[in-house]
């Protein structure tokens, strides 16, 4: 898990969600931390715009999503896939 | 038939940002137009407008606010602040219930549109943010009333271009007069002031470069103006029952359509919506004392609409005042109707007839008593509010002294 990554993740996060950084962790999810369904498409929006990628997410339906918002871990996993999809 | 009354009012325009500092602009005769301040202005020909200025929205709103309210949508959420605590209304249960929102606009969140216009088609953007839909879309500004506020009953907004505020008052009107609910929360909202809001009206060539002078010889045309006006309207009974300030009653409206021209307007379509509005008022061409005009500073409107007021009045057309405050805050489009209101309940309330600003030269075709240049003081009892819209649709409301 690549830290700047995994900090520019929590950073967005942490954003939306009004916490400091320090308060996003890892194994939160994304209902402990308070975001709701529009919160959830303005992280992925800002995650896309902070790595120029696509996000593979269908709001109709998050859980049969190829991204996996499960946690921040996952989250942070799933866009350190996508960044390398990208170089590669 | 139940009996509708007015007990909040509320607004941010051109001329300040609350009622009392709108009333007090109307009183002075000050003009609210001036030079905008707007990104890419030097691409415009017109360069003037009724901007609302000293506005940021951070002192009002949080952040996440922010990122989902338009400016027309920030309008309505503080002029509804305002008329809402007015009242001193608190919607819950049976009552939150019933009541709603009804308002009016007509380009609902331009700004939104525009600023992702731009990002797509110049700045060759492929992802826009995923609030661009609720925030553009023209109910945005009436559901977040209703969230803010829990109105859980009928709500919905009205878009008839520049009648739209006085159409949806007219719904609010008709909710509460038929026993459907006893609180409306109603006005209209608009921010066209936009790049390309401006640029679509230049395209018309209607648009004044210098002023609006309204029934003046010398107008040269329309000034846009932005912001909003809210107003509560709630069943008399409930109003008196609870001991609130009545500031006017609403006691007339009527509408019609020209069905002739989309934007010449029609002395018959005009003088049939004035005269419907005194007719359901079950009042008489000489109870009327002030006419808050469209009076848009168009060749065409101001007089078509002295011609019709001059149908439907007789001898006393000449007796009663007729006056546009948009020579102050400019055309609010979608929310003149609203802000103009506040006019009209200044002129029942108070006793002070707002003025025709910048008028400088009588026309022949205008020669109405338009209180040119100066407010006056003078007693009223009833007062009707015109507008006109694009497409030939007419709203007139009347109003009586509480």
């Amino acid at each position: 898990m690549s830290d700047s990554v995994k900090d520019k993740v929590i950073a967005i996060i942490a954003e939306q969600a009004v916490l400091e950084p320090s308060d996003v962790k890892l194994d939160s999810t994304l209902e402990d931390l308070g975001i709701d369904s529009l919160g959830l498409v303005e992280s992925i929006f800002a995650i896309e715009e902070a790595f120029d990628i696509q996000v593979p997410f269908n709001a109709n339906d998050p859980s049969e999503s190829e991204f996996d918002i499960s946690s921040i871990a996952a989250i942070v996993r799933a866009v350190e896939g996508l960044v390398a999809d990208q170089k590669a | 038939m139940k009996r509708v009354v007015i007990t909040g009012q509320g607004t941010i325009n051109a001329l300040g940002h609350n009622v009392p500092a709108t009333l007090a602009a109307f009183r002075e005769g000050r003009c609210g137009i001036g030079e905008i301040d707007i990104r890419d202005v030097e691409r415009l020909s017109i360069r003037i407008g009724g901007q609302v200025t000293g506005y940021e929205p951070e002192d009002h709103f949080n952040r996440q606010q922010i990122a989902l309210y338009d400016r027309f949508t920030q309008f309505t959420l503080m002029a509804a602040r305002e008329a809402i605590m007015q009242s001193g209304l608190e919607f819950c249960d049976e009552l939150s219930h019933e009541a709603g929102v009804v308002l009016g606009t007509s380009g609902g969140g331009m700004t939104t549109l525009d600023e992702n216009y731009r990002s797509v088609f110049e700045e060759g953007k492929n992802r826009v943010h995923p609030f661009v839909v609720p925030k553009l879309m023209n109910n945005a500004a009436a559901s977040h009333v209703s969230m803010t506020y829990n109105l859980r009953g009928p709500s919905f907004t009205v878009a008839t271009a520049c009648a739209s505020s006085n159409h949806a008052m007219g719904q609010a009107f008709h909710l509460i007069r038929s026993g459907i609910s006893r609180v409306i929360v109603t006005g209209g909202s608009e921010s066209m002031l936009c790049f390309g809001g401006i640029k679509a009206w230049e395209g018309l060539r209607v648009m004044s470069k210098d002023a609006c002078r309204p029934f003046s010889a010398n107008r040269n045309g329309m000034v846009q103006g932005e912001g909003a006006a809210v107003f509560v309207f709630e069943e008399y009974d409930h109003a008196r029952a609870r001991g609130a300030e009545i500031l006017a009653e609403v006691v007339g409206f009527a509408m019609t359509a020209d069905a002739s021209d989309i934007v010449m307007p029609s002395r018959q379509g005009a003088a049939r919506a004035i005269a419907g509005a005194l007719r359901d008022a079950k009042l008489a061409p000489t109870d009327v004392g002030y006419i808050n005009a469209h009076g848009t500073g168009t060749t065409a409107n101001d007089k078509t609409e002295c011609a019709a007021v001059a149908d439907v009045f007789g001898a006393h057309a000449d007796r009663l005042m007729i006056s546009s405050t948009k020579s102050m805050h400019g055309h609010l489009i979608g929310g003149t109707g609203a802000v103009e209101l506040l006019a009209c309940i200044m002129a029942l309330k108070d006793g002070v007839i707002a003025p025709t600003i910048g008028y400088e030269e009588p026309d022949p075709e205008c020669m109405l008593d338009v209180v040119p240049n100066e407010a006056r003081e003078a007693q009223v009892d009833v007062v009707l509010s015109n507008a006109f819209a694009f497409g030939g649709l007419n709203a007139v409301l009347a109003l009586r002294r509480a």
